[in-house]
């Protein structure tokens, strides 16, 4: 068994008095769907925040592990390195930029892959159109692959709300990570966009992506996810396969008896 | 030690017209989040009106008490009245648009306002009228503390009391505590909203009438441009005490204030307005909630 | 709508203007001649002003919230004329070298004054321009530009004053001070949101302003640095006539590389990377882009242009002080740019040209220049903040068979 990719330990965040995260650990492998769940409240997006570098926790570590590559603690790093790194994420409420195309806004993904500056940017010298056509290039791959390249030229805003949360991962795909963080990427999807989000998503693990979700839609968690993690109140109360995690009174208590997958 | 007496009371005189201008950017940047740039100029209309209306009065014979109390009060007439109205054109039609709209529409109308006066009135720096009168029992202090000193700190401090009373006691300052902290479920409720922001501009207008009233007789003089920079001043106080707080805004005040008299007493006067530009910046970078506010924590 | 209901609606906002404009309009005492003055016509002016004002006002608003709605309804993106005509190169392209051919012939059709104008108005646009990428690109209120412009005029002044460096020297030396200034003001203000960004903006420039006004010894003070000389055409003796259509070519010079060169950076890696930061900072953030250079290479180069027209400023009226680079001027740019459209270079150019041309060639209405300055940010706000020209995002055209066959 190969080294986690990420791997998180004793991850702590306080909010003046306030544990928003409480000695939470969590690992993911290469290639894995690893699922966060739990109640709202329970701190599932301050984890995220945690680990992308929004919030620098306040104790404990988040080691990332590009593979091949030497871990990095990810702690303290500005959400823009961790980008770099090779993270990338999608938010619960959607930020995309609303008044670019659907196609400007997968290039920004590329961003942090490519390297033009002013000077490129004014000469247009050989390498960096040869840069922007590849820019160009693989953000319509993306856009393929999502299904969206008809829309290329639309605004985003202009999209339909399943459109866009498909927009707002081939974002995050555009920047070549290999972890991806999906933040309910099936908040207020309809059950058949749910099932072409699941298909996508299966898709992107055959590819080789591995993928760390939060994710409320039991069905959608129990089908894509290799192992689940369970939180609540900041805290971390089970963790397993989805059948441990599904028949885990604990995790049962914490939804208060949730029906929607007996 | 007598000159530091004086700079004292100047100081305190200075802060309380900063606190009474402050109270209006603070109210309505607590309700709707904006800076409300035109909010100096309604200072400034304040202070033509009462001029204006006190020249006529005197003019025409009336006696000395009542061109106070009618140039009061038309000051504080038509200041609300311009608040009111500047709202309802400039600033409701932008309440959902994003944040630069309706801080570049006050620019606008903070452009507009001080013109208008200027082409309607003069550009000249106008004499204001001697409306305070000095008593008689603050003469052996006078050299420290002037009569329009003890005045402008007396109805400081009542029009302080008089907001809080509002705020604290009637309907109307529940709904505005409301709308200030949940808008939209203010609205569920019944609310409206509407009136309620236009009662926090003709409230803080209404103030900045009489801070304007009050410098204008301390001074005695006003022209088109002392909305501006009184204006800023009073920003800086309000953002001082933390922006969004009523006690924070007679806190900035108060504290800018005593800081300019003594900075421009024992350093240079020359630089005086640079003190408060400076002090303004050091604090929204350093500590942009102020002295009394909450930190602002932006929900990813 | 029930016009009886209108017309009612239109004469109570008419009375309350005129109630309003009572004290300041309708007023006016002479506290030394002891009179006061009635000017009813004023009110009579505000009053009919304000119903027709109302009365029409109300209807084209509702006229366009109609059509925006069917525009929603229909999904179409509204383009007006302007629009159209850049986008398609046959239009834009021959109107273009119409206008370069104009402006090449200018000095020889019109007077010497006109010139002057014209040069003022130039000098403006590369002022919107550059603003421009700053407030209307990478969306950062900044209300002190005029700082920047300060720093350029007087590194001219001084160094010449001092070390009799020449007009061509400083010109560089003027941009690269600007473009210091500009992330030394920038660091600061990194971590502000919109408003409190625009308000230490502003008290940068106030203090600049000031310090200039009160260092006497750095600055000469109130009184300001004079004599400063015109640029040079390889060392020969210019009249004033001739030095002043020289400034003018410069002016066109100028204005075509700034076009050219604003026009290269909004279409960049750096320039999406701007519209992103605009839009969204976190999810921008999020997608690797280093807010803090962004930021600061916007402002830098906004100041860069800003010194470079400081520095002509400086050359064209030989003579500056203080009072020319106060927040009112900052304000201007602003509009210019709001009004122009955020982001849109032809509009910002369209923009300086209304703003600055249209007060002198309406000289009758030259007092009324800053009033409706103000009625102009107010009114593009509420009725079209997009400005005359919205920004339309570039259209890319990408055929996969054909990337595949090269």
């Amino acid at each position: 068994m190969s080294e986690p990719i990420l791997q998180i330990n004793n991850l702590c965040m306080n909010f003046g008095g306030i544990k928003a995260l409480d000695d939470l650990n969590l690992d993911v492998e290469q290639g894995e769907i690893v699922a966060l769940i739990g109640p709202n409240g329970a701190g599932k997006t301050t984890f995220f925040n945690c680990v992308t570098g929004i919030y620098n926790p306040t104790h404990g570590d988040v080691m990332l592990s590009p593979p091949g590559k030497p871990s990095i603690r990810l702690n303290g790093l500005k959400p823009n390195h961790v980008a770099e790194k090779g993270m990338a994420r999608t938010f619960q409420n959607i930020r995309l930029f609303q008044s670019m195309t659907v196609l400007e806004n997968v290039m920004i993904g590329r961003h942090c892959r490519t390297s033009a500056f002013i000077l490129g940017a004014i000469l247009r010298d050989r390498a960096t159109m040869q840069e922007e056509k590849q820019i160009l290039q693989k953000s319509y791959e993306i856009l393929q692959k999502m299904g969206l390249e008809k829309h290329m030229n639309e605004l985003a805003g202009n999209l339909s709300y399943g459109e866009q949360r498909r927009l707002e991962i081939a974002r995050a795909l555009a920047t070549e990570p290999f972890l991806l963080l999906l933040d309910e990427p099936a908040a207020g999807m309809n059950p058949q966009e749910t099932q072409d989000l699941e298909a996508m998503i299966n898709l992107l693990q055959q590819e080789g992506q591995s993928i760390l979700l939060i994710e409320h839609d039991m069905k959608l968690v129990m089908n894509l996810s290799d192992r689940i993690f369970v939180m609540d109140y900041g805290k971390q109360i089970a963790s397993g396969s989805p059948q441990e995690v599904r028949d885990n009174p604990a995790v049962i208590k914490a939804y208060l008896g949730d029906d929607s997958y007996a | 030690m007598e000159y530091f007496i004086e700079l004292f009371f100047s100081g305190l005189t200075r802060g309380s017209i900063y606190a009474l201008i402050a109270l209006g950017y603070t109210m309505v940047y607590g309700i709707i989040g904006l800076i409300n740039f035109a909010h100096g100029d309604i200072y400034m209309i304040g202070a033509f009106t009462a001029f204006i209306i006190a020249t006529a009065l005197s003019i025409f014979g009336f006696p000395l008490l009542s061109i106070v109390i009618l140039a009061a009060l038309a000051a504080v007439i038509w200041s609300s009245a311009y608040g009111y109205t500047i709202e309802k054109l400039a600033y409701k039609p932008l309440r959902h648009a994003p944040r630069l709209s309706p801080l570049i529409s006050a620019i606008g109308m903070s452009i507009f306002l001080q013109n208008y006066v200027l082409l309607a009135q003069t550009s000249d720096f106008l004499a204001f009228p001697e409306l305070i009168p000095d008593l008689e029992f603050m003469e052996p202090v006078a050299h420290v503390v002037g009569t329009t000193d003890l005045v402008i700190l007396v109805t400081t401090a009542m029009a302080m009391l008089g907001l809080t009373l509002i705020i604290k006691f009637t309907r109307i300052g529940k709904a505005m505590r409301a709308t200030a902290q949940d808008r939209t479920m203010a609205m569920l409720v019944g609310i409206n909203v509407d009136r309620v922001i236009s009662m926090t501009f003709i409230i803080g207008s209404a103030l900045a009438a009489i801070g304007g009233i009050l410098i204008a007789s301390h001074i005695g003089q006003i022209n088109f441009y002392i909305g501006f920079i009184a204006g800023i001043k009073a920003f800086t106080a309000a953002v001082l005490g933390g922006i969004g707080s009523i006690p924070g805004a007679v806190l900035g005040g108060f504290v800018l204030g005593l800081t300019e008299s003594f900075a421009t007493g024992y350093v240079s006067s020359d630089y005086e307005d640079v003190f408060a530009f400076a002090l303004l910046v050091t604090i929204l970078i350093f500590k942009p909630s102020g002295l009394l506010g909450r930190s602002d924590i932006q929900k990813v | 709508m029930n016009s009886f209901k209108e017309t009612k609606r239109s004469a109570l906002v008419s009375l309350w203007f005129m109630f309003l404009t009572f004290p300041v309009m309708v007023m006016k005492v002479d506290a030394i001649e002891k009179t006061v003055t009635w000017r009813w016509e004023n009110m009579a002016f505000i009053g009919i002003g304000s119903f027709i004002l109302s009365l029409f006002g109300r209807a084209f608003f509702e006229r366009q919230k109609s059509r925006r709605q069917r525009q929603i309804e229909q999904n179409i993106e509204k383009r007006n004329l302007i629009q159209i005509i850049i986008s398609h190169n046959k239009y834009l392209y021959p109107l273009a070298i119409a206008f370069f051919l104009f402006a090449l012939l200018f000095p020889h059709l019109f007077s010497t004054y006109q010139i002057n104008v014209m040069t003022t108005a130039l000098m403006y646009v590369v002022l919107g321009l550059g603003l421009n990428i700053v407030v209307g690109v990478a969306g950062l209120l900044d209300l002190g530009f005029v700082a920047f412009y300060a720093v350029g005029a007087y590194s001219y002044a001084l160094l010449n004053l001092h070390f009799g460096l020449g007009f061509w020297a400083v010109l560089p030396i003027g941009a690269i001070l600007a473009a210091m200034f500009g992330v030394l003001l920038g660091f600061p203000v990194l971590r502000l949101r919109g408003d409190y960004l625009a308000i230490v903006t502003l008290a940068f420039g106030e203090i600049i302003r000031l310090v200039l006004e009160n260092w006497n010894e750095f600055s000469q003070g109130p009184s300001g640095v004079s004599n400063i000389p015109r640029p040079g055409l390889f060392g020969i003796d210019l009249t004033l006539d001739q030095a002043i259509t020289y400034l003018y070519y410069l002016m066109i010079i100028m204005v075509l590389v700034t076009i050219f060169v604003v026009n290269r950076l909004q279409n960049s890696r750096l320039g999406r990377a701007w519209v992103a930061l605009r839009e969204d900072e976190i999810a921008c953030q999020a997608m690797g882009i280093d807010k803090t250079k962004t930021k600061l290479t916007a402002f830098a180069l906004g100041a860069t242009w800003a010194g470079m027209v400081g520095v002509i400023f400086a050359a064209k009226t030989t003579f500056i002080n203080p009072a020319s680079f106060t927040f009112l001027e900052s304000a201007i740019i602003l509009a210019i740019v709001v009004l122009g459209g955020m982001g849109s270079i032809v509009g910002v150019i369209i923009g300086a040209f209304i703003l600055i041309l249209l007060p002198e060639y309406l000289r009758a209405l030259s007092d009324y220049r800053m009033l409706a300055f103000g009625a102009i940010m107010v009114s593009m706000m509420v009725f079209r903040p997009q400005g005359i020209i919205s920004n339309v995002r570039r259209r890319y055209h990408y055929d996969p068979e054909k990337e595949r066959s090269e």
